[in-house]
């Protein structure tokens, strides 16, 4: 008997490894739906634009154009169908790297292995040659996709747009250029001849996502396949998923999510973190792991820091705070700082022990360190180092919530934080 | 027929009869009637006068040329005869595919009258063998039989194209020689830095040339030609005008003369006698080609002048250190010259006396450098190229008496050390056919000098295409012959015949290994057919992509009309020149000078201009405005070099005298981007077209009006000159014919909707590109649209309307709307924070106070810091707020993409 439970529990587990696995791969992966959501005529109006060039051989050239995370890259699904060459403007960071991407990529025959040969100029002497030997009935049709667009645009004299445009208006091999980029403005980078060449077709990527739209991505995404191997398992989990998402906190958790960006890359996170924390002792998502996700992806970056820090450096930063109520925000220095906190610890401070210059000047440095603080300009002037002016990286609030989450805080200190002037 | 006495191997003397009938002092030419030929071992002396047939020493001692003679002078110096001659050519002359065109079997005795206005009517008077009997017989009669068979009959004309009646007239001599009325700026004002004997003499047969051009005869019959030239545009009729003013007077001849670069010649003392001698051959050639619309480029081969005077082999001057010939005196260059004649000669001088010294003997080895580049003519670059070939060619040459190197050699050889050397030479010579293969024949030599060390490699290459071209013309090159009359005219033929068949193979010797470098460029091929439009719409929208070429250009025909006239007239004439064409993207410029290439081709190929190269380079294309050079090389010889190099080549290329040369006509694309920071490049484009042999027609384009005036320095703006063409954007009427001429009654619009479209680009920018994309998109949305309602099928005003509103509106409204709500709060709180302060930036820790507060008004959570970050970067990088310093965190620099109002207008509206 204990064999056999040890064996239900081992394929229990086995079950829920391979479920968060999937769900795991769906979300980290960015594995793109097969269609995208919210965006059928845009996703429509592409499709029929690269249908075109592969079947008339009509040479387009379109930008999309659309915010980050709002599936601009889906339209690489395509790709496969095409003599295609994705170039990206954060790798290839200039037209000669770019060049020889698309070279290699399109086979051409100064292609060894995965070596280019030849100088920049020949390699685009030989490219735009070979493009313009091919024509509209015979050759097939090539995609370029230049990925963040818009940086190949600051590229010198921006030669490569230039050329991939001008063949695109040009009875030569038929193309698609294909630019996806998030800059509303792109257009205004390009210079005169080149936009005059581009065919200015924009297709925008705005998600005009609902609420409601959002929550049943939300189910998708978490769902199982109906080919999940444990249909009983599969069924299970399919049920938590839908319970999970009409419960209120958590609903309340995604309005503030959808809230804040409307892209499925931040809700991935959101998902991923809570899914991780199915194990075998429990088995389906509940919404203590989605609040607890929650907690862990929206608390403040700079929050965190400061629970790290010691009583001595909290009480600078309270120091630092009050100065800048004081004056309204103007930049400080050391000795300013040493001078309120020596004032907080002659008149307030019962549980502080006086600390010597040195010591406090080395938190202070700490601070520094932490870019809590930061010199007004970076250190150019020479001025001794209690004198530099530096001002404050934190806003009012983040002190007193840091202040609220500290552990043990002893109250004086926190009574000098609420206190209006020092 | 019985031989001619031109075998004999007797030396002939020429002495003038009586006294000059004319003198022209400009020329210093002195005109004469007639002139006697005494040959050695003949009692009686043959008499030739003005409009007696005589025979003239060709390539054929059976079949000397024929020919009616005009004009008889000598220059100054007395030693020099030159005549002037009307060619009759028999029918071994006329190219052998054009043989049937006459229809019947020619009479052993027959002869025709030649019009061939490119063919040079000047000959060495020196080379006359005597007179000949000549009978016109009408062209319905039979040739009379019984006669002496030394008697010639002339019933046709030949004009090189067809045979056609004589007409008896035109075998009357013609009037007796004038001088010519005084021009008013003669050789002698030329402003050589030293007026150098020769030059002076070269110039003036240049000179007398054009004068002899000018003759009634000529005039009248390139009237006709005129008439009957089957292109009658605008185009044609204006530069055939100019035409006939180049041969009409002294004030053309003036004019010509400004042609020639005298600038270049003050510019660099050393090149200075040589450029003058290049113009001067392109002087003639331009006179020669001048008078029919059908120029044969071919001229350049021999230019009378040129043979006579100029005949150093290339393969001698090529690098110092070469066997270089030394240059003469001038005054001695005729009786010199008898020396190579066949028959015997009163110079003492053996042949074997060439005047080849080695470069370094030379007392003055700079002088000697531009002598030897004097004295190569086009005609020895033949053979050269003969020299090219292995060495037995070389030496048969050699072995030759009458070869042209000799002929040339001797010609100038009068200086003792010449003659010291002379068989040292000889041994050289045959050297240098065994170690060809390393040299060039080329003009490396003077150019080494001035600024290129040593490139003789790449030389040859490009002599390697001249000669290409040449051998394409061999049909052309038995006419040519006729121009020198001389004793060269056997060799020449015998090289020309023989490179055609030598060169391909030199050709294809530069094997080299299979790399990747020389890896074709191609795309591969598709696996399906492309389709084929299927429906109307379809249809359109091929017809209105950019890329379909259009029937005609319509709306920019005065352009066209422009630009047309000035490269054929620069085609036509010869010359060089450049043209500046400006205009806004999209309004067709590249475009219209394409069509005027297409055209000027298609002329070309019906005969009606000269041929000429296209070459276009866009400088956008290329990755450094040094690269232009290397891709003109490219396209002009298929060589590849360094920019550097290149540059040293082109400028060889375009500064040297070379035969055949054709005009080439160069399109530089986007000119701005040629921009360096010396200027070095478009110097150079726009210096060549001004040089004399250069043949170039430099077409260039750009966007702004004004960039010669913004970017270049006054000697590259004064090179391009004033030629200016600015392309205006297209009116809302030109934009909506286009669209039509391209639609070419294929209905996909309504005329409304055309309308529609045309205003709206016309007021925005005029460029076509946009119009025509604009219509595209609209069938497509007619198309999509089209499914739904029943419409008339056509493209309305409305999908016209959508298209527009997709192009042209603004995405930052839609892009508002459709961003998230946490986004929307973080814009409004940059307008209010930026009513707050007044300002038009503030930080982010300012703005995220008001966020905050916004927040709480909305009921909504108030974000942290960190999330309001990230709200802030996506919003920055749509570029709805421009960030500055992202470092700064909090400090971080915010301002407005967008107006406020429409911001609040977005938001409102949601």
């Amino acid at each position: 008997q204990d064999r056999c439970g040890c064996v239900l529990m081992m394929l229990c587990d086995g079950v829920c490894v391979q479920a968060q696995k999937l769900l795991r791969e769906r979300l980290c992966h960015q594995k793109l739906p097969d269609q995208p959501v919210g965006l059928d005529s845009q996703y429509k109006h592409l499709l029929e634009l690269l249908r075109r060039t592969a079947v008339h051989g009509e040479s387009n050239s379109v930008l999309i154009v659309g915010p980050r995370g709002s599936g601009k890259t889906m339209v690489r699904i395509h790709e496969h169908h095409f003599n295609a060459a994705p170039v990206a403007g954060l790798l290839q960071t200039d037209d000669k790297i770019a060049l020889k991407e698309i070279t290699r990529q399109l086979h051409l025959e100064n292609v060894v292995g995965d070596k280019v040969f030849g100088s920049f100029a020949e390699n685009l002497a030989f490219l735009l040659e070979a493009l313009k030997k091919g024509d509209k009935s015979s050759s097939r049709p090539v995609l370029f996709v230049l990925d963040e667009f818009d940086l190949f645009a600051h590229h010198k004299n921006q030669t490569l747009l230039y050329n991939l445009l001008d063949v695109s208006q040009s009875a030569q091999t038929p193309v698609a250029v294909l630019g996806l980029t998030c800059r509303l403005d792109v257009l205004e980078l390009l210079e005169k001849r080149v936009k005059s060449r581009f065919s200015h077709r924009q297709i925008h990527l705005f998600s005009s996502l609902s609420f409601a739209q959002y929550l049943d991505v939300v189910r998708a995404q978490l769902s199982l396949p109906p080919d999940f191997p444990d249909p009983k398992f599969s069924d299970e989990w399919n049920h938590s998923v839908t319970k999970l998402c009409e419960d209120k906190t958590v609903e309340e958790i995604l309005r503030r999510n959808f809230n804040g960006s409307k892209d499925f890359r931040s809700l991935h996170s959101l998902l991923f973190l809570a899914v991780s924390r199915v194990s075998v002792s429990h088995s389906t998502l509940r919404e203590a792991d989605l609040i607890e996700a929650w907690r862990l992806i929206s608390v403040d970056s700079k929050a965190n820091v400061l629970h790290g820090l010691s009583i001595l450096e909290l009480c600078l930063i309270i120091a630092m705070k009050h100065l800048n109520d004081t004056y309204d925000g103007e930049p400080f220095n050391f000795q300013m700082v040493h001078n309120e906190f020596k004032k907080f610890i002659q008149r307030k401070s019962h549980s502080i022990h006086k600390f010597e210059k040195p010591v406090v000047m080395k938190a202070f440095e700490h601070l520094l360190q932490l870019e809590l603080v930061r010199p007004v300009d970076s250190g150019v002037c020479k001025v001794q180092r209690e004198y530099q002016l530096m001002r404050l990286m934190l806003e009012h609030g983040q002190v007193m919530e840091a202040l609220q989450r500290y552990p043990q805080c002893p109250t004086d200190v926190k009574q000098w934080a609420l206190s209006a002037f020092g | 027929m019985s031989r001619y006495i031109t075998r004999l191997r007797m030396r002939r003397t020429y002495k003038w009869n009586g006294r000059p009938v004319g003198e022209d002092r400009k020329l210093k030419r002195q005109y004469y009637e007639s002139m006697s030929i005494s040959v050695e071992g003949k009692t009686e002396d043959a008499t030739v006068s003005l409009g007696q047939y005589i025979l003239i020493e060709g390539d054929d001692d059976d079949n000397p040329f024929v020919a009616q003679l005009l004009k008889l002078y000598t220059d100054d110096s007395g030693k020099k005869k030159t005549a002037v001659l009307q060619w009759f050519v028999r029918m071994c002359e006329v190219p052998q595919n054009k043989r049937k065109l006459l229809g019947r079997d020619p009479h052993p005795q027959e002869i025709f009258f030649y019009q061939d206005r490119s063919c040079d009517n000047e000959v060495d008077g020196e080379t006359i063998l005597g007179a000949v009997q000549i009978e016109y017989v009408p062209v319905q009669d039979p040739f009379p039989v019984g006669k002496s068979r030394d008697i010639l009959f002339v019933k046709l004309l030949w004009d090189t194209k067809s045979f056609r009646a004589l007409d008896p007239e035109l075998m009357q001599p013609s009037q007796s020689p004038k001088s010519p009325p005084p021009s008013s700026r003669g050789p002698q004002t030329r402003a050589l830095p030293t007026p150098d004997p020769s030059v002076m003499k070269r110039a003036m047969s240049g000179i007398l040339t054009r004068g002899s051009m000018s003759t009634g005869k000529m005039s009248s019959s390139e009237a006709e030609s005129l008439h009957s030239a089957s292109k009658l545009s605008a185009a044609k009729a204006l530069s055939a005008k100019r035409r006939s003013q180049a041969v009409s007077g002294p004030q053309v001849r003036k004019k010509l003369d400004l042609c020639s670069p005298s600038k270049n010649m003050s510019r660099d003392d050393v090149l200075g006698e040589l450029l003058d001698e290049r113009s001067e051959k392109t002087l003639t050639s331009k006179l020669n080609t001048s008078p029919t619309g059908r120029i044969s480029i071919s001229i350049r081969l021999t230019p009378l002048n040129l043979n006579k005077e100029e005949c150093v082999s290339p393969l001698s001057s090529h690098s110092p250190d070469k066997p270089r010939m030394t240059a003469h005196d001038k005054d001695d260059a005729a009786s010199v010259f008898l020396g190579v004649q066949p028959i015997e000669d009163d110079d003492p001088e053996p042949l074997i006396n060439t005047g080849r010294t080695p470069r370094k003997r030379e007392a003055t080895p700079r002088r000697a450098g531009l002598r030897g580049l004097k004295a190569r003519t086009p005609s020895r670059r033949k053979d050269s190229a003969a020299l090219r070939e292995p060495a037995l060619a070389a030496l048969a040459e050699e072995e030759h008496e009458d070869s042209p190197i000799n002929t040339a050699a001797t010609s100038r050889s009068k200086r003792k050390s010449a003659q010291l050397v002379s068989s040292r030479i000889k041994k050289q010579l045959n050297l240098l056919g065994n170690k060809i293969g390393l040299q060039s024949d080329g003009e490396d030599g003077d150019d080494d000098d001035c600024f290129i060390p040593s490139k003789i490699d790449l030389q040859s290459s490009s002599d390697e295409e001249e000669e290409a071209k040449i051998d394409s013309e061999d049909e052309l090159i038995v006419k040519k012959h006729r121009g020198s009359g001389t004793s060269r005219s056997t060799e020449k033929t015998r090289v020309s015949a023989r490179t055609p068949r030598k060169t391909p193979s030199k050709k294809t010797a530069p094997a080299t290994p299979r790399t990747p470098r020389h890896a074709t460029p191609s795309i591969p091929s598709r696996t399906a057919p492309a389709r084929k439009p299927g429906n109307v719409l379809e249809e359109a929208r091929a017809r209105l992509h950019v890329s379909s070429v259009p029937e005609s250009l319509p709306c920019r025909e005065q352009e066209f009309q422009d630009i047309y006239n000035f490269v054929e007239s620069k085609v036509i004439d010869g010359t060089g020149g450049c043209m500046y064409i400006s205009g806004v993207p999209g309004t067709g410029k590249t475009a219209t000078v394409h069509e005027v290439i297409r055209s000027l081709q298609q002329s070309a190929e019906q005969d009606e201009i000269p041929h000429f190269r296209f070459i276009e380079i866009n400088g956008m294309k290329m990755t450094d405005p040094h690269q232009a050079y290397v891709q003109i090389l490219q396209k002009l010889t298929d060589q590849k070099a360094t920019p550097d190099h290149a540059a040293a080549l082109l400028e060889k290329r375009f500064s040297a005298p070379a035969p055949k040369k054709e005009t080439v006509v160069l399109l530089v694309d986007e000119l701005d981007l040629l921009w360096t920071r010396k200027q070095n490049v478009m110097y150079n484009l726009f210096d060549w077209p001004t040089r004399r042999n250069a043949r170039l027609v430099v077409l260039t384009i750009a966007n702004t009006m004004d960039l010669p005036e913004r970017i270049m320095i006054n000697r590259v703006a004064s090179r391009l000159g004033l030629t200016r063409m600015s392309f205006q954007p297209y009116t809302f009427k030109q934009l909506q014919q286009i669209i039509t001429s391209r639609l070419n009654r294929v209905k996909a619009f309504e005329e409304d909707a055309l309308q529609l479209v045309s205003r709206k680009v016309a007021a925005l920018s005029g460029d076509a590109r946009r119009c025509l994309d604009i219509c595209r998109r609209a069938t497509e949305i007619c198309e999509h649209s089209g499914s739904q309602k029943n419409s008339s099928g056509l493209v309305g005003m409305s999908h016209v309307m959508e298209a527009l509103d997709e192009m042209f509106s603004s995405s930052y409204i839609s892009a508002i709307r459709c961003a998230s709500v946490q986004e929307q709060l973080f814009l409004r709180a940059v307008i209010a924070e930026f009513r707050r302060l007044g300002l038009e930036e503030a930080t982010f820790q300012q703005v995220f106070v008001q966020h905050q507060a916004l927040c709480r008004v909305e009921g909504l959570q108030p974000a942290n810091v960190s999330e309001g970050l990230t709200v802030c970067q996506r919003l920055g990088s749509c570029r709805l707020l421009l960030l500055e310093g992202s470092r700064l965190d909090l400090f971080l620099r915010i301002r407005l993409n967008v107006s406020q109002d429409d911001v609040l207008y977005a938001l409102k509206a949601d």
